[in-house]
């Protein structure tokens, strides 16, 4: 690089990794979030539509209402794992690694077991119902296991996040992509707890 | 079972005079099917609301070309300046406020007409159930009860008659553009609509809904007639078929049960009691075959049961090999159901 | 040192400075770097060209059409030809063409508007325009084999369900359509950010072009209402290759759910199509008319306010399936709101021709032209918002009428004209005038002449989607009109094609500006250098070209170096720093090629079950290029940061 430009630049790259507005990766990650949020708020409408038409017993007979014991276990390993994520991302912003590390590898613990308890739920409720039963069976599975694949996603992105890490990768003045992952994960939760709202708890009411 | 022949005597020269205006003529049925030729008090509400709109639309038209005419003009001569300004003003007016005034009235005017078409003035006289099927409908009168036929639907003059819809696999739509304005069958709801004219005549209705292959050739004729000749037409449609045939027709009755005619359709009063093609209890006097595609002559009915699929390409009635002889019978069976 | 001297060196550090840029940014031509580029320019240039052809694809498909419904009781078309057909015309009108055209408009466009070098994300940019090839791809092939979707573009269960639709002809539509949705999710993503974050020191919310704006409304809207396709698409395989029952009524489920998000997604999206076009209106006016628009923050206001309008309408869609009259009479009340917006936007520009010198050039014809068709059928539309007289005329040739009227004048209008207007920065060539005004007015008049008498032939009682008709009906006349006239338009477009194909191989070299146009793409060369600006801009109005503080800045200012862009912040457009801009990568291609094999796969799998394999394959394709993509490069603890 010559020197005219090394001149130019100097005084800019100082603030290339600490800009005083969001990013450009803070937008993205949070406009795809928003339209992800639209499908899953999409989906609950959907259920919510056909619930209303149809009879008075929901779910239809002969099929009860879901389950709570292991959905609540589910949501109280799913919400705190969030705690991790920001801990880890505060962690990060000053520098230490280390705290990235632990708390990704506390998140993906939670969320490994969260995925676990949900194979453990479907193979119960497979016995009783599947994709094919009925509208309610369809949208039941559609719901949990398209949330279960973002869990699967946000826990690539943390598993990837943590070898990157271990690598080398981040600290004070590179840390966007663990902010960006935090977002989705944050996600990942508010969703959970939407889909809990209305699917296993909705029907008691 | 007989059927009283004074009846059917009684409606055969109408009778021919319709079939032969529709399909003979043809273009003397001109606009059979036109919404600016409404008859039935529906359609009629529909076409004057229809023409203010349109006198509306091009007085509003109007005022944008001249806008624009003004601004094309005005750039030939020699002084156009370019002016500053947002004419905010103008667009309050030209934009907003003209355009809410007509938009507030029309849709008032409108709502009025919807809130018409939901329910006819009197109580309905009779209520029939219109069931679309890939490609064709059936008409059940369930008060008075019994009538059962396909593609026809009659109503008395000057009554309004209730119609339920009700589709047996995707979704039609039920419209008659002189009579009455569109209604959906929707699988897994039954839709409820009416029809009401004051005029004796025929008027042509298609499936208004995109339904597959033969969408094109589902319509449905709907036949005002004065109250009597309605009930007759209703009651001796729920009588069973007539029974006095000739020998030719006697063989044609059996080739018709013998093959596998009779486990698709049903002909009332004999063994043939099929529920997947259309009733054949009165198709000799049917205003067409197979929902419009042909006209109703021995010819193309000869045509169509051998082979439907070349009448009507992809419809449900697979081609039937019947020999020849046997196929003249089988005519001569089917043209005596009336 | 003289002043001469002094500023011959500034000069000459300067032009040092721009061969510095050359070499950053310029990609030497080869096969990798034609797979590989992610400027944004190529890459808008790339979805024009695609989407143009398609455009003449689905309008061959509309010959095809027009030549069988030309007499009645033809026998061109069998009647499983003729409803893949309509359906491949209107689905790939739509998708394929239309947003897409759009897309490349607003790829090469938007950067250089608010002043930037590239895109936000110009390798998920160049990831887009893979999928949107590969998918469209796919689906006209379905075409070619025979096997295309028959269910018309809205693809109304139970018809498109098991059992009334069997073959492979709808899974083609609704992968398709999913694997398109990605490209474009990721486009509005793009646009959106670009927009917010990218824009040239000085431009303001208040100072940014109608056109960015109209850009940004439409990528908000493609947010929002592409869920719910994307959902419906879903849903739709599910039912159809693993026995789900959303659609089936028989059990539990409800047909209209389909219809409900379709239509929230539907009517979105014809303003999808429709604001960028009347963004390219408001963009081309100020060059002809020698002023700016008139009255900027009603046209903001209108741009946002049908933006959000459009997401309360979608029951005027269904006003034939016998919801309460309740709602309908909500629905119909905003779709007659909605008109509002539109007439502000239409009384703007009247006035902005009134109070400005009119230069009459081929843009500005085509803006008239737009002009003339759109607010006809902009009255058709708010004719159907009153449910009753709707309820006469839908599913009828009316309609078709009507949505050829808004999408033809409203949107294919001023795309002509955007062609013309900005055919000089994008190829750096002029088009030919007089073969150009042919061309205008042979398409007025054919595209006049194939769609006014569909007005009337759905008025005489013609539904739409029927592969023949009866003679006698009265529509004879009128079906031969059409015919003719859809002839007459293709010729006119023919002409287009030749003026452009013409303009390309020999066309006069353009000038940098041909039109002393008021926006910042005039200020660069044309077509662009690969950097866009040497010098950031600065913006100090709504009018930048038309202000000399900019143009001088433009010609003199210090370039910034390196392969970085500008950031700014989101509101007023104050500079923030620098940032590094992506290289050039195979990344996103192989990502794309991914979703392709997915795809295949899924389809495939139709025919044997074995091929789910090849959509997990897919799947691993897409993560392995992904993580690559994503992978931050190493950095010692110092460039990182890190606590001791
Ligand atoms: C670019 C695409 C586009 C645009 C811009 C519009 C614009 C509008 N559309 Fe259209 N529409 C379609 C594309 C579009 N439409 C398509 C594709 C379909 C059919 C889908 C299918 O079935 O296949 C359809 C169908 C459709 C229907 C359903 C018809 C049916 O199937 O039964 C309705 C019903 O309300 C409707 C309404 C409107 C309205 C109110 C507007 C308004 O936005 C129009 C506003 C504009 C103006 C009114 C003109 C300018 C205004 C003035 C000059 C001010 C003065 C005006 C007045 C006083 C009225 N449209
Ligand atoms: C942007 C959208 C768009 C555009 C531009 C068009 C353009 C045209 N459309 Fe389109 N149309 C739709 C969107 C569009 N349409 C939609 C959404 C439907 C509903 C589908 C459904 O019901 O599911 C529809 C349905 C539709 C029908 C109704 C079919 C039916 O209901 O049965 C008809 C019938 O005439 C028709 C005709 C035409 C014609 C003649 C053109 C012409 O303008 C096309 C002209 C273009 C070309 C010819 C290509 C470019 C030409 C050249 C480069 C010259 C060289 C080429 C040749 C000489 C062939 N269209
Ligand atoms: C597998 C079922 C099936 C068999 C077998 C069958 N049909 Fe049909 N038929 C249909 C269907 C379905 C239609 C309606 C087709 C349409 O209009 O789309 C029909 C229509 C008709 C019509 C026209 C009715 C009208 O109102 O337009 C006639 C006449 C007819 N069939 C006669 C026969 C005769 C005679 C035979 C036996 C030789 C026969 N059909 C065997 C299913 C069948
Ligand atoms: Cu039935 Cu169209
Ligand atoms: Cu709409």
């Amino acid at each position: 690089m010559t020197a005219v430009a090394e001149k130019a630049m100097a005084p800019r790259l100082l603030s290339a990794e600490m800009p005083s507005g969001r990013t450009t990766g803070w937008w993205g990650m949070v406009l795809f979030v928003t339209t992800e949020a639209t499908i899953f708020a999409a989906l609950l409408g959907s259920y919510f539509y056909i619930r209303f038409q149809s009879g008075p017993q929901w779910p239809p007979p002969p099929l009860e209402d879901p389950k709570l014991t292991k959905v609540v276990i589910m949501t109280a390993l799913l919400l705190p794992s969030s705690v991790p994520v920001m801990w880890a991302e505060r962690g990060i912003r000053k520098g230490q690694r280390w705290r990235l590390r632990t708390g990704l590898a506390i998140t993906m613990v939670l969320g490994l077991a969260f995925l676990g308890m949900q194979a453990w739920e479907y193979s119960e409720d497979l016995k009783k119902h599947t994709l094919t039963t009925d509208a309610y069976s369809s949208l039941f599975y559609t719901t949990t296991s398209l949330h279960g694949f973002h869990v699967a996603v946000g826990l690539l992105m943390a598993g990837w996040l943590l070898a990157a890490s271990l690598r080398g990768s981040f600290g004070y003045r590179r840390h966007e992509r663990v902010r960006l992952t935090a977002i989705y994960w944050h996600f990942v939760d508010v969703v959970w707890v939407a889909i809990f709202l209305c699917l296993y708890l909705s029907p008691r009411l | 079972m007989r059927r009283d022949p004074s009846r059917r005597g009684a409606r055969a020269p109408w009778r021919l005079t319709a079939v032969g205006c529709a399909l003979v003529l043809g273009g003397c049925a001109r606009h059979q099917q036109s919404t600016l030729q409404a008859s039935g008090e529906g359609a009629q509400r529909i076409e004057g609301l229809w023409w203010l709109m349109f006198w509306i639309a091009m007085a509003v038209f109007a005022e944008v070309m001249l806008l624009l005419g003004w601004a094309l003009w005005r750039r030939r001569r020699a002084r156009a300046t370019i002016r500053g300004g947002d004419a905010i003003g103008g667009i309050a007016v030209l934009g907003v406020v003209i355009p809410f005034a007509i938009l507030v009235t029309v849709y008032g005017l409108g709502l009025r007409d919807l809130n018409a078409l939901a329910a006819p003035r009197q109580d309905p006289s009779a209520t029939v159930e219109v069931i679309g099927h890939q490609w064709w409908w059936e008409i059940r009168y369930t008060d008075p009860a019994g009538a059962v036929t396909a593609n026809e639907l009659h109503i008395p003059v000057g009554e309004p008659v209730r119609v339920r819809l009700r589709t047996a696999d995707v979704q039609h739509s039920f419209w008659v553009p002189q009579l009455m304005p569109k209604t959906d069958l929707i699988a897994g709801k039954v839709n409820q609509t009416w029809l009401k004219t004051d005029n004796v005549g025929q008027y042509r209705a298609q499936c208004a809904e995109y339904c597959g292959k033969q969408h094109a050739f589902m319509a449905l004729m709907v036949v005002a007639q004065p109250r009597a000749e309605f009930d007759t037409w209703v009651a001796s449609l729920a009588r069973p078929a007539t029974t006095t045939l000739s020998a030719a027709q006697q063989r044609g009755r059996e080739v018709f049960e013998r093959s596998s005619c009779a486990s698709c359709h049903t002909v009332r009063g004999t063994p043939a009691t099929g529920e997947v093609g259309p009733d054949l209890t009165t198709i000799g006097s049917r205003w067409s075959i197979g929902a419009g595609a042909a006209p109703n002559d021995a010819g193309h009915l000869g045509g169509w049961i051998v082979n439907s699929q070349t009448i009507k390409p992809g419809n449900k009635m697979p081609p039937q090999p019947v020999p020849a002889q046997d196929l003249q019978d089988l005519l001569s069976y089917l043209q005596s159901l009336k | 040192m003289s002043v001469d001297t002094e500023e011959q060196s500034r000069s000459t550090s300067r032009d040092e400075a721009v061969a510095e840029l050359e070499q950053d940014w310029g990609e030497r031509p080869s096969l990798r770097s034609w797979f590989s580029t992610v400027d944004h320019k190529r890459i808008g240039r790339r979805y024009m060209v695609t989407a143009g052809v398609f455009f003449i694809l689905a309008g061959t498909d509309a010959m095809i059409l027009r030549t069988q419904l030309a007499r009645p009781n033809a026998t061109v078309l069998s009647p499983e030809a003729y409803d893949q057909l309509f359906t491949m015309h209107g689905t790939a009108m739509i998708f394929l063409f239309s947003t897409p055209m759009f897309f490349g408009f607003g790829n090469f466009l938007v950067p250089l508007l608010i002043g930037a070098r590239d895109m936000a994300f110009p390798r998920l940019n160049a990831f887009g325009y893979w999928v949107f090839v590969f998918a469209g791809t796919v689906m006209f092939t379905s075409q070619l084999v025979g096997r295309a979707p028959d269910g018309g573009w809205f693809g109304y269960v139970p018809l498109t369900d098991t059992p009334y639709s069997t073959g492979i002809n709808l899974d083609v539509y609704s992968l398709g359509l999913l694997f398109l949705g990605v490209s474009t999710t990721a486009g509005a993503i793009n646009f959106i950010v670009t927009v917010v974050k990218m824009r040239a020191p000085g431009m303001s919310l208040n100072r940014m072009p109608l056109f960015v704006w109209a850009i940004v409304g439409t990528s908000f809207m493609v947010i929002f209402a592409l869920p719910a396709l994307n959902l419906a698409n879903a849903m739709l395989f599910l039912d159809r290759r693993f026995g789900a029952h959303f659609f089936d009524p028989g059990h539990g489920g409800s047909t209209l759910l389909w219809q409900h998000l379709f239509w929230i997604f539907g009517h979105p999206d014809v303003y999808i199509i429709v604001m960028p076009a009347l963004g390219i209106v408001s963009a081309v006016l100020p060059a002809f008319c020698r002023r700016g628009v008139v009255a900027y923050p009603l046209m903001v206001l209108a741009i946002v306010t049908i933006s959000i309008i459009s997401f309360g309408v979608w029951v005027h869609h269904m006003f034939a399936t016998g919801l309460p009259q309740l709602s309908y009479s909500f629905f119909s009340a905003a779709s007659t709101l909605i008109t509002i917006p539109s007439g502000i936007q239409i009384f703007a520009w009247l006035f902005t021709m009134l109070r400005g010198r009119i230069v009459v050039r081929t843009p500005f014809l085509f803006v008239v032209g737009f002009i003339v068709t759109f607010v006809l059928g902009g009255f058709t539309g708010v004719m159907f918002a009153i449910t009753a007289f709707d309820q006469q005329v839908t599913d009828s040739y009316f309609v078709v009428a009507h949505f050829h009227y808004v999408l033809f004048g409203g949107a294919v209008f001023p795309m002509l004209a955007g062609i013309y207007f900005w055919l000089p920065k994008f190829t750096g060539r002029m088009y030919a005038e007089k073969l150009s005004r042919w061309a205008f007015w042979l398409v007025l008049a054919g595209f006049n002449t194939t769609f006014m008498p569909m007005h009337v032939s759905g008025l005489l009682g013609m539904p739409r989607r029927i592969y023949t008709y009866p003679g006698g009906l009265g529509w004879d006349l009128w079906n031969l009109i059409s015919t003719i006239g859809a002839y007459i338009l293709a010729v006119g477009l023919l002409l287009v094609l030749i003026g452009v194909v013409h303009a390309v191989r020999r066309g006069a070299p353009a000038p940098d500006d041909p039109w002393q146009g008021d926006t910042l793409e005039w200020g660069t060369a044309s077509p662009p250098r690969p950097y866009n600006f040497a010098a950031v801009p600065r913006v100090h109005s709504l009018h930048p070209m038309w202000d000399e503080r900019t143009t001088v800045a433009l010609a003199t200012g210090e370039p910034l170096p390196g392969h970085q862009a500008m950031t700014t912040s989101e509101l007023d457009g104050r500079e923030e720093g620098a940032i590094e801009m992506p290289e050039a990568s195979l990344l996103p291609l192989a990502a794309a090629v991914g979703i392709l094999v997915a795809v295949l796969g899924l389809l495939w799998a139709w025919y044997w079950t074995g091929w789910y394999w090849l959509a997990g394959a897919g799947a691993l394709l897409i993560f392995g290029a992904l993580a690559r993509w994503l992978w931050p490069p190493e950095r010692t603890p110092e460039e990182a940061g890190v606590a001791s």
